[in-house]
């Protein structure tokens, strides 16, 4: 097989293992995608692993140790386009709830001996510490958008992945609205599109796994919610799942209520808006 | 020990395993001195991150914890909660859980034999390679994973972290027709995974055996998934709650994965352990796959768990087509939840062996303590033993076939490091 072919590395952080999986999920696409790429490093798929530089480097999961500050650098000095995959590597996934806590607590909980443990007090996007050159969204990620963005950088233009919001794709879908009928909760008017609106078309709120929009306006949501009856302490915990620490929604997390924010967050988490 | 020689065997960042581990195996003259599978995979505290969260919560949260089994998580927090506010589920809503469970044996058991088992048999590094030899084959691997995938995307919403699932059952019960067109896919995959019986079964495996304390769900009449209580190869037989008292889980300092101990000893979770305990309770078409291909009701070849997860393709296949055959939506779709002040427990298998969560909540609903004890910690203290064994009998082969030998000794297991993070790079030292 020809060896000219552009390489694909994929590399993994803290994170589930989900949107690497979205890659085998492309499962048709899968072995067109093998033969027009050469994937030089992925652990979870080959024991095969190609010497850098790499054309293409997908980054799966959060930063959360010193090992892996320094590990993210080297990816990025070895890559000639950095994109990172999924929640974690975007805004420091689920796992960014430690940002809000008071240091050591985490691993006390869990741990019996914290001490044997390399974990930094917070957890924080590929972008907190190198240049990114695109972030792809979701928890998890959808795996057509993944395909696009791989060959969109194969082809060195930019992705063509949509900016609007869940609503956007709802009322698409002809979905009835659950705001408007007061079924539930609903981040949809806040959330980046991406996953079809898969959340109200089964009569369950958006829980924003794909992250805040552009411009989201999540104040205003709340007020719109509060006025509806939902609890302070609720609406802030809607925000504070797998994107809590994306700025847009840790702060739409501190307007709904002080009373379940544990403190200020002790870092930026580095997101381009 | 002056003619001693150290021969020391490593690999760091074991590959076709979910997650992120390393291995590392000394022999001094002759004799293996120590073993350990590392895992290094960063910690992320879900156990503490669930403290303050609504119980409503934990099926959402606790599917972050594996990409690849987000649907035993899913399960097994639900199974707690509904256990700990006094609610039992309708048999419409346990069997359509049961549905999306089989949509992700098959998912997960197509990508481990297919993508990260088989290669090492047939002496490729990965499944592209395998793919340029045989394409029919990959093709065949490929389109039953998909199938997984559908059952889980058409039940759940989507494959990788469904939506549609909460504590008492589901959002929306699925539209009859659209269950209704998951048989014909099945009904393909049912064929596919029986070929994959007759394929996996022709592969040469090393004389390698384990005496393995197995434990598994086990479940009246039915092979357990969902459901059941943990027995043992050794004849306990406990609730869920009473087997969460008896497995202890330690750390150590290598690993950021707790290893369990079930009184005391070491144990083995997954397709091994249930075939052992349950193999007369699969239905005949898979009984009589394993007897076509010489296999008997107690497989203890580590090597050969592919055969075992080949048959469990075929009957999660053969399960799936059952429950779509006989679908009638849940109504209504969930059940009523109420917070009680309490403490349950869940145990479900997931597809690497068997998982189980225990919370305590208060009576507004709130977690106050959470306990996960995923398949591979619980199974990390008999991969080691498992390398042992391994290791002593290939002392023979050069560092790099032993390095070999060793990373497929662990994959055998389906390891998901990403869950025990709370795993590999192969390091033998010869001396």
């Amino acid at each position: 097989m020809s060896d000219d072919r552009p390489t694909l590395a994929v590399w993994k952080f803290a994170s589930c293992d989900g949107c690497q999986l979205s890659l085998l999920d492309l499962e048709p696409e899968l072995l067109a995608l093998a033969s027009a790429v050469r994937i030089a490093h992925f652990t979870e798929m080959t024991r095969a692993s190609v010497e850098g530089p790499y054309d293409l480097s997908l980054v799966e999961g959060s930063v959360t140790t010193e090992v892996d500050v320094e590990r993210i650098k080297a990816v990025r000095a070895n890559s000639r386009y950095l994109v990172t995959i999924g929640a974690c590597a975007a805004t420091g996934g689920i796992q960014a709830l430690r940002n809000f806590t008071e240091p050591g607590r985490y691993a006390t909980t869990v741990y019996a001996h914290p001490e044997y443990l390399d974990s930094l007090e917070t957890s924080t996007p590929a972008s907190a510490h190198v240049a990114v050159d695109y972030e792809l969204h979701g928890c998890p990620i959808d795996r057509y958008q993944l395909l696009e963005v791989i060959l969109a950088f194969l082809a060195h233009r930019r992705p063509v992945i949509s900016n609007t919001s869940v609503c956007q794709e709802c009322k698409a879908r002809g979905t009835v609205c659950l705001l408007v009928t007061g079924q539930a909760p609903c981040l949809g008017p806040v959330t980046r599109a991406g996953c079809g609106a898969l959340c109200p078309s089964v009569a369950r709120g958006c829980f924003g796994c794909f992250g805040p929009s552009e411009s989201a306006n999540a104040n205003s949501l709340i007020d719109w919610l509060r006025s509806r009856g939902f609890a302070d302490d609720e609406l802030a915990r809607l925000f504070q799942t797998f994107n809590a620490a994306a700025p847009a929604f840790r702060n739409a997390a501190t307007y709904a209520t002080t009373a379940v924010t544990l403190g200020p967050p002790r870092v930026s988490s580095g997101v381009r808006q | 020990m002056s003619h001693g020689t150290t021969r020391t065997i490593s690999a760091e960042g074991v590959a076709r395993v979910e997650g992120e581990g390393s291995l590392r195996v000394v022999v001094s003259d002759g004799r293996v001195s120590d073993v350990s599978l590392d895992i290094f995979e960063p910690p992320r505290f879900f156990e503490a991150m669930l403290v303050g969260r609504h119980f409503s919560e934990a099926p959402d949260i606790t599917a972050r914890i594996c990409g690849i089994c987000p649907v035993a998580y899913q399960m097994s927090a639900c199974l707690a909660m509904e256990d700990a506010c006094g609610i039992e589920v309708s048999d419409a809503v346990a069997s359509l859980r049961r549905l999306l469970y089989c949509g992700e044996w098959i998912q997960s058991h197509a990508l481990h034999v297919y993508l990260l088992h088989a290669p090492d048999f047939l002496g490729c590094q990965d499944a592209v390679e395998l793919a340029e030899r045989d394409p029919a084959v990959i093709e065949r691997g490929l389109a039953l994973k998909s199938t997984g995938n559908l059952v889980m995307a058409t039940v759940g919403g989507r494959a990788v972290h469904p939506v549609n699932v909460r504590v008492g059952g589901f959002y929306r019960a699925p539209e009859p027709a659209a269950i209704e067109g998951l048989a014909e896919p099945l009904r393909r995959a049912r064929d596919a995974a029986l070929a994959t019986v007759r394929w996996v079964a022709g592969f040469d495996f090393p004389e390698v055996t384990g005496s393995y304390r197995f434990v598994a769900l086990r479940q009246a009449g039915r092979y357990a998934i969902d459901r059941g209580r943990p027995g043992t190869s050794d004849g306990l037989d406990l609730s869920p709650s009473r087997f969460a008292e008896l497995a202890v889980e330690e750390q150590v300092e290598r690993s950021t994965a707790l290893h369990a101990r079930l009184d005391g000893e070491a144990y083995l979770t997954g397709p091994l352990a249930r075939y052992a305990l349950n193999a007369p309770l699969l239905p005949a078409l898979v009984r009589e796959a394993a007897r076509e291909v010489g296999l008997g009701e107690l497989c203890d070849n580590p090597f050969k768990s592919i055969i075992v997860r080949a048959l469990e393709l075929v009957f999660a296949c053969d399960e799936a087509l059952r429950i779509v055959e006989a679908y009638e939506p849940p109504a209504p779709p969930t059940a009523t939840m109420t917070a009680r002040a309490g403490v349950g427990t869940g145990a479900t298998e997931a597809p690497r062996g068997l998982l189980l969560h225990q919370y305590e909540i208060d009576a507004e609903g709130t977690i106050v303590r959470a306990r996960i004890m995923p398949p591979t910690s619980q199974n990390q203290l008999t991969i080691e033993d498992d390398l042992r064994r391994v290791v002593e009998g290939g002392l023979q082969l050069g560092d790099d076939e032993l390095q070999w030998r060793c990373e497929q000794a662990v994959r055998n297991h389906d390891p998901c490091i990403s869950c025990a993070a709370h795993f590999l790079d192969l390091k033998v030292v010869r001396s």
